[in-house]
């Protein structure tokens, strides 16, 4: 596909609080929401700003493992529990690890495309404080291939990323590498206190970067990450709507609140074999090139990102899959502020996955929902400024180690 | 010295008690450990959770349980590497369930003195008792197969005392672990001039695998944390019946609680710690430590009366704490005990009029909490005594004073060779009693 054949919009984007450690709310002995409240809650939000579930020809709901965290399957019957006017009407629930959320956003994208639906109810929720992070660590492992769980961390992704991390600071540097780990936790933090549905909103360390450059701890943890940079565990929903133009109509929404899809990418690896390097994002790489070529655009157009900093290094190596930076030079990059909110290319504005939060198959959602408060002026004191030069936001979400890829170009509606 | 074989076979004597429960856990986890070598495949391991009541015998095997858990989810990182050969455990929540199952099928709770006999180590946290404590080492002594070595828990009763009546034979230590052992990092060792060489090898590699702080203390009635606490507690009480001259007697412990707590930035106050150990268990430590005194009298008549009346303190086995000279609510102090009532007074309603009487607190004064953790504090609190000397206040007097009297305690415990050093002393203090900084210092 080289262009999109029909336009498609996103609309009316929703995030409930990204719930975990950090937010004063949350005390792991004392009941909280759960599934259906927050589907709920981030589902009726969203209904309400296109006119009601009548507007609705089709629902995706994404959500990585509830099976295992909330012993709960078939979660597109979920969508006619968010409002009765979705009864009878198409529901699909898809999964990609962490992945997921970009993968429901891809699903409803195809199905305006395909006309089968111009109003499709995008939503992605988790809620995996059900179970000691010992534990979950054993369930999130399902998102790397499972004959790999034995030989495999304690902490299996932490172990996964490490292993990244340890690889990049012994080819480019260990204290440049460890540096730009810790940069980019501040930047995380420092922009998850300006949204307040962010877990980590209530943060008030002072020195982020002292956080950010403890070692890491390989008796109690990984050998190569601290706690700083991995995100934590989230509970949360974000929905958004997709809809074509026709959509835009029938919901009475005016294009100045819409953005435009102008590209998206797929891309999946073999989930059975390891990284061919260690060092490189690949399969993110091969994704955002789609998406930018599918949108016909240069990196130097794109105003912001969403990228997906379930790790630091995570974050610092998709600087160089999206061509920021060479290889090598990520950290370099996001330590001279290239990255931070005043920089040349703002990165993950509301703190992304460890500031912001990663409630897995939400995660996707709210990367667009950001991207549509930013482009459409809506953020808040989360808001940068979108230069006229670089009108286009990029997401990109990725399930398990560099495996299911989901990028996306956006755009202001006009 | 062979250590894995020496915890081949082990017993715990007291297993369900306070003590006995958490050195059980430890103990039982060590073995665990011990047997999931490579090298010690094949080898069995035995831990007799040896106790008279069978029915703390269950409840023991319940908190066993729960906390082995707490410690696997704790461990798991080295865990998955200790089964790495196990094809069938993969993850986490396998690995450590198995490691629960390993632990718990090492120990035998048993209300059977006779299944010691096959031990080669012998851990004992009976009660404060001299005269049982012996007529048990005896008896397993005479009956054991393996000439065992006796591991005693006792808080005051010289270890030679139980050597020589048991006729052991320099087969005994001083392992002194505190309460809870399972939290507490201290352990005091003390051996006498008969205590083989191995034993008390034996018993410093096992503190050390267990993570905890090896304390060497004189084999003297107290040892070095008694020595120090029982001396203390003293003080406490006797500025307590000083002030009670002139206030009433619950306005003076109140008080000297006070004292004792927020001024001395201790974890908590003088009664409060006594209640917390037990009145009871205070008394009776004080007069297994007097007969050996000899130019102080280690002895409140006011325990004894709180004993008489009924009002001991010490904790549920939930770890609750029951009311002594403070009564609590969800842990907190709310009320005192009145002894001429007989009945609790509510601190509210004298709380005001005590701190008046107190004077002013330095402004410099933080609650231990926020002390204790800080690497700074010996700055501060160099500051904060400073402070507190030129206030001039009733308050400030006593703590003071207070500080002083805990001072030459812990120096006269080096002077008659207690402790080795001023530095233990201090080690004591810090360790086993969560003291923010240690009772020799330069500060007053
Ligand atoms: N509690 C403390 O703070 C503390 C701290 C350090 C040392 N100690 C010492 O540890 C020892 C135990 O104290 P504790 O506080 O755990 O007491 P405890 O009363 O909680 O436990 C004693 C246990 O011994 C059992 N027992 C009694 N007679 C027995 C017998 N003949 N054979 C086998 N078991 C018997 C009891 O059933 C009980 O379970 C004492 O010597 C005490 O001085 C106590």
């Amino acid at each position: 596909m080289t262009k999109l054949r029909r336009k498609v919009y996103m609309v009316a984007g929703y995030n409930t609080i990204s719930m975990g450690t950090g937010r004063k709310e949350f005390h792991p002995k004392k009941p909280r929401p759960d599934l259906e409240d927050y589907i709920k809650e981030a589902g009726q939000a969203v209904l309400k700003m296109i006119g009601g579930a009548k507007n609705v020809d089709e629902t995706v709901i994404g959500n990585f493992i509830g099976a295992l965290f909330n012993r709960q399957a078939n979660m597109a019957a979920f969508a006619p529990m968010i409002d009765e006017g979705l009864r009878y009407k198409p529901a699909i629930r898809v999964e990609g690890a962490c992945g997921t959320g970009a993968l429901a956003l891809a699903t409803g994208i195809k199905s305006i495309l395909a006309e089968t639906a111009e109003v499709a109810l995008i939503l992605g929720v988790e809620v995996q404080n059900t179970v000691k992070a010992m534990y979950g660590a054993d369930i999130l492992a399902a998102a790397g291939w499972a004959k790999e769980r034995k030989t495999g961390h304690a902490y299996f992704f932490p172990g996964k990323f490490s292993d990244r991390s340890k690889a990049y600071a012994e080819k480019f540097g260990a204290d440049k590498t460890r540096a730009a780990m810790a940069k980019w936790y501040q930047n995380a933090i420092e922009n998850a206190r300006l949204c307040p549905t962010a877990q980590e909103f209530h943060n008030n360390t002072n020195d982020l970067i002292a956080c950010g450059m403890n070692k890491p701890n390989p008796k109690g943890f990984v050998d190569s990450l601290n706690f700083f940079d991995c995100s934590k565990v989230s509970d949360g929903a974000s929905a958004i709507a997709i809809v074509s133009e026709e959509g835009l109509k029938r919901c009475g929404i005016s294009k100045k609140d819409a953005v435009e899809i102008i590209g998206f990418g797929q891309a999946e690896e073999d989930i059975t074999k390891p990284p061919a390097d260690h060092t490189k994002l690949s399969t993110t790489k091969v994704a955002v090139e789609k998406a930018m070529q599918m949108a016909g655009i240069t990196k130097e157009q794109i105003g912001t990102v969403e990228c997906h900093d379930c790790f630091t290094i995570a974050g610092i190596m998709a600087t160089e899959a999206i061509g920021f930076a060479e290889h090598g030079k990520g950290p370099d990059f996001v330590i001279e502020g290239n990255t931070s909110r005043t920089g040349s290319v703002p990165f993950n504005t509301t703190g992304g996955l460890i500031g912001w939060g990663h409630p897995t198959g939400a995660t996707g959602v709210h990367q667009a929902v950001t991207i549509w408060e930013q482009l459409t002026g809506k953020a808040g004191d989360a808001q940068i400024e979108i230069k006229p030069e670089k009108p286009y936001g990029l997401t990109i979400n990725m399930g398990g180690d560099d495996k299911s890829l989901v990028s996306i170009v956006y755009k202001r509606a006009e | 010295m062979n250590y894995t074989e020496k915890l081949q076979n082990v017993s715990v004597l007291g297993a369900a008690g306070k003590m006995g429960s958490g050195i059980l856990l430890l103990t039982a986890m060590e073995m665990a450990d011990l047997s999931l070598k490579p090298e010690n495949k094949g080898k069995h391991f035995v831990l007799n959770a040896m106790d008279v009541s069978s029915e703390a015998l269950l409840g023991l095997m319940k908190y066993v349980k729960a906390q082995v858990l707490k410690a696997a989810e704790k461990k798991i990182v080295g865990l998955r590497d200790f089964y790495a050969d196990r094809e069938d455990l993969i993850n986490n929540s396998e690995i450590i369930n198995q490691y629960v199952e390993d632990v718990l099928f090492i120990i035998r709770p048993t209300t059977v003195l006779e299944a010691t006999y096959e031990s080669s180590v012998i851990f004992e946290a009976i009660k404060e008792d001299p005269a049982l404590k012996v007529k048990i080492f005896k008896q397993i002594n005479e009956n054991s197969k393996t000439k065992p070595w006796f591991c005693t828990n006792t808080s005051s009763i010289p270890i030679n005392e139980l050597d020589s009546k048991a006729g052991l034979n320099g087969r005994v230590l001083g392992v002194h672990f505190y309460n809870p052992p399972a939290i507490q990092k201290l352990v005091e060792i003390i051996k006498t001039d008969k205590t083989e060489a191995d034993l008390v090898e034996f018993a410093n590699t096992f503190s050390k695998n267990l993570k905890k702080i090896v304390v060497p203390s004189a084999d003297f009635a107290g040892f070095v944390g008694n020595g120090h606490f029982m001396r203390d507690a003293l003080h406490g009480i006797k500025e307590a019946e000083e002030l009670a001259k002139k206030y009433s007697f619950t306005e003076a412990v109140y008080m000297m609680n006070k004292i004792s707590q927020e001024y001395l930035i201790r974890p908590m106050g003088i009664f409060q710690l006594i209640d917390y150990v037990g009145i009871d268990v205070c008394q009776y430590i004080m007069s297994v430590m007097n007969p050996y005194l000899k130019d102080e009298d280690l002895h409140s008549s006011l325990l004894d009366k709180m004993i008489e009346i009924g009002v001991r303190g010490g904790q549920n086995f939930d770890g609750s704490q029951k009311d002594g000279f403070l009564k609590y609510d969800k842990g907190r102090p709310v009320a005192i005990y009145d002894v001429n009532k007989k009945s609790y007074m509510n601190i509210a309603d004298f709380q005001a009029k005590c701190d008046a009487e107190l004077g002013k607190m330095a402004d410099s004064v933080k609650p231990w909490k926020a002390v204790v953790g800080d690497k700074g504090k010996d700055d501060y609190l160099k500051g904060y005594y400073n402070d507190l000397k030129t206030l001039k206040a009733m308050g400030s007097e006593l703590a003071i004073k207070y500080a002083k009297r805990s001072k030459e305690i812990g120096l006269k415990l080096v002077a008659d060779k207690v402790a080795n050093n001023y530095n233990d002393v201090n080690t004591v203090l810090l360790t086993g009693f969560f003291h923010a900084y240690g009772p020799i210092n330069d500060y007053i």
